[in-house]
């Protein structure tokens, strides 16, 4: 008796145990759709909206055309900021991560005291809300001219310096992760080899390290080209980042230039992305 | 190649001292073992000479230069380490060129450089590869192509086999060593496997605490043990505490009266090799004979261990070899063990219980 009910009860059991899992499955597909299309959904909106024919931005569209996208070349603000956001980002980039990957190799590598504190301090800029780091660099800026007398506020020089710190703390961050993953004895084997200290750095230490790098690199830049909180406070007179100059044109209109713009700055972000993800697989560092 | 000399080294973090005066002479073409359990001091020496420990006191001289304070990269020495530490971004060929490379070795030059080395450690045929494409085995021999392209003036091996298999750690062993053989190269290799030590060397430093407890051939170490340390970690050994008299006797805790070597008065342990102590079912006929019942028996294999109790403190280990004609006794026999009295090696002193019956697990 008992063993009938028992071999009865066991494929009962399987069979409950096979739709739980089944369900189980079903729940992490769904929840992973709905995040991504969380994600997607404004992006999809934008796009579809820059190609609407007419003015007002309205359902359903009344046709479609490319005329926003000829908008924006005959708009010299969004070319001016478009080439201003560009040149800032590449020079900020580049003195960011100049001086962020020594920064990383002497948290992860020296030992100082103080050395948790200087972490958190480089990592800073990425935690401090956008608009007070923002002020708080424009306040330097007047206090310094007012010090010196050199024209510091509303300089090039002076919006530069502050998306370096946008830039640092990428570069710290990701660069102290790929150095923890960098095995110290090679470094070792490179110096009984002969190799003083900076050629290990440059044949061992760099090579392992350089998908950090190029990470850092690229979200230094994306930050760096997408700001407006930290660029608003920075800014001089005919000085205007992309960002700002869309901020300005909204302000007027509400036309379709706007999404134009948009899709071209996401194209933009996600072919850098896409470039880079060619030669180092970001996924596997950030 | 070139002499090493290692004088008075001694390594300390604040109060605690990882090496303590630690001096040593490897000669030309020396094979020197440092043995020894982990936190014995044998790494940090290796690594003092390598450079990348620097020593709170002493000398280090290679091939008669002082080279104490120079940095790694200037003293000529090839490391290879436990994990290999190859260079994961670079092919097998440019592994090994690496050091002919930071030697300014002209560019024609170190192709069959390389190409030689490689075909030495018989891996010729894989320059292309990259490391990660190779096996343990294959990986372990790059490193020690490329510590040896450069003919350095000293090999130093950390560990190199920990981190392969059973098997193919003894086929290494003997290629290593024929390998350096042939290349007369000064060596000093690291390891805390005895069996390695002993296949591999042709002088054993035995470690401990940072200091070094022995140093000598095979045979010394092994006949001639120079304290209790050593008689337990090269070899096994079976101890039993007790005291000696003076005139060749001991006498144990649980009341054993021995023979044994001639040795000063006072506290002592006798240490008992398992294979120096016959067994059998009838008295042996020793200098010492003692009859006890087997409480344990540990088949090994080629041998078999047999631990027979003597006396109500005592238990010693008699090892009998795995043959046809050899009976094996059950747990519960009585048995009668001896041996002769210069194979009972006495050491002076008490308090050294904690390292009774090292190496009889």
């Amino acid at each position: 008796m008992s063993v009938t009910a028992a071999a009865a009860a066991s494929p009962v059991a399987a069979r409950r145990l096979f739709t739980a899992r089944r369900l189980g499955r079903f729940a992490l597909k769904a929840a992973a759709a709905f995040t991504l299309a969380y994600i997607l959904t404004p992006l999809f909106f934008v796009t579809w909206l820059s190609f609407f024919h007419q003015e007002i931005p309205s359902f359903p569209p009344q046709g479609y055309s490319l005329r926003w996208y000829q908008a924006i070349w005959s708009n010299d603000r969004f070319i001016d900021g478009f080439l201003l956001s560009i040149r800032v980002a590449v020079v900020a980039t580049a003195i960011g991560v100049a001086l962020g990957v020594p920064g990383a190799l002497a948290i992860a590598r020296l030992r100082f005291p103080g050395r948790e504190g200087l972490n958190s301090m480089l990592l800073m800029p990425l935690v401090v809300p956008g608009i007070v780091l923002g002020l708080a660099i424009y306040v330097f800026h007047v206090e310094t001219e007012i010090a010196t007398g050199l024209p510091v506020l509303g300089s090039l020089g002076g919006l530069v310096f502050g998306h370096v710190l946008i830039v640092i703390p990428w570069t710290v961050r990701l660069v102290t992760a790929s150095l923890a993953g960098v095995d110290r004895s090679i470094e070792e084997a490179a110096q009984s080899l002969g190799a003083d200290r900076f050629t290990t750095f440059r044949r061992v230490t760099l090579p392992a390290i350089l998908p950090g790098v190029v990470a850092a690199t690229l979200f230094g830049f994306v930050s760096s080209f997408g700001n407006l909180e930290l660029s608003l406070f920075l800014v001089g007179p005919g000085r205007t980042t992309l960002p700002i100059a869309i901020l300005q044109y909204l302000e007027w209109k509400i036309d379709p230039t706007i999404a134009a713009v948009s899709v071209l700055n996401i194209l933009l972000i996600a072919g850098a992305m896409l470039l880079t993800d060619r030669f180092v697989k970001i996924s596997r560092v950030v | 190649m070139a002499r090493l000399e290692i004088d008075q080294l001694s390594k300390r973090y604040g109060d605690f001292f990882a090496v303590r005066e630690v001096s040593l002479d490897v000669a030309e073409g020396e094979f020197v073992v440092l043995l020894g359990p982990s936190g014995c001091g044998k790494t940090t020496t290796l690594r003092a000479v390598a450079g990348f420990v620097e020593p709170s006191a002493g000398a280090i001289r290679l091939g008669g230069a002082d080279i104490t304070d120079r940095p790694p990269w200037k003293r000529n020495a090839g490391l290879v380490f436990q994990n290999y530490a190859l260079f994961p971004h670079l092919s097998v060929a440019q592994n090994v060129a690496f050091g002919l490379e930071m030697r300014k070795v002209p560019q024609g030059e170190i192709a069959p450089k390389v190409a030689e080395a490689l075909k030495l450690v018989r891996l010729g045929h894989l320059g292309d590869r990259l490391p990660r494409q190779l096996s343990g085995g294959q990986q372990q021999r790059v490193a020690l192509a490329r510590a040896l392209v450069f003919r350095p003036d000293v090999l130093l091996l950390d560990e190199p086999l920990s981190n392969l298999d059973a098997k193919l750690r003894q086929e290494v062993r003997i290629e290593i060593r024929e390998l350096q053989r042939q290349l007369g190269i000064t060596t000093v290799m690291v390891t805390h496997d005895q069996e390695e030590a002993l296949t591999m060397a042709d002088r054993l430093v035995v470690m401990e605490e940072g200091e070094v407890r022995q140093v000598g051939t095979q045979q010394e170490l092994y006949e001639r043990p120079a304290n209790r340390f050593v008689a337990g970690f090269v070899g096994r050994s079976t101890f039993i505490e007790g005291a000696a008299d003076g005139q060749g006797h001991f006498l144990s805790e649980g009341g054993l009266s021995l023979r044994c070597r001639p040795t000063a008065p006072g506290p002592a342990a006798m240490a008992l090799r398992p294979e120096r102590i016959a067994c059998a079912a009838t008295p042996t006929g020793r200098d010492n004979c003692l009859s006890g019942t087997v409480e344990f028996v540990s088949y090994l294999g080629a041998a078999i261990d047999l631990h027979v109790r003597v006396s109500p403190a005592e238990r010693i280990v008699a090892q009998i070899p795995n043959r046809a004609d050899v009976r094996v006794p059950h747990v519960g026999e009585d048995v009668h063990v001896g041996w002769p009295a210069a194979d009972g090696i006495v050491f002076p002193g008490k308090g050294a219980g904690q390292t009774a019956n090292q190496g009889i697990a």
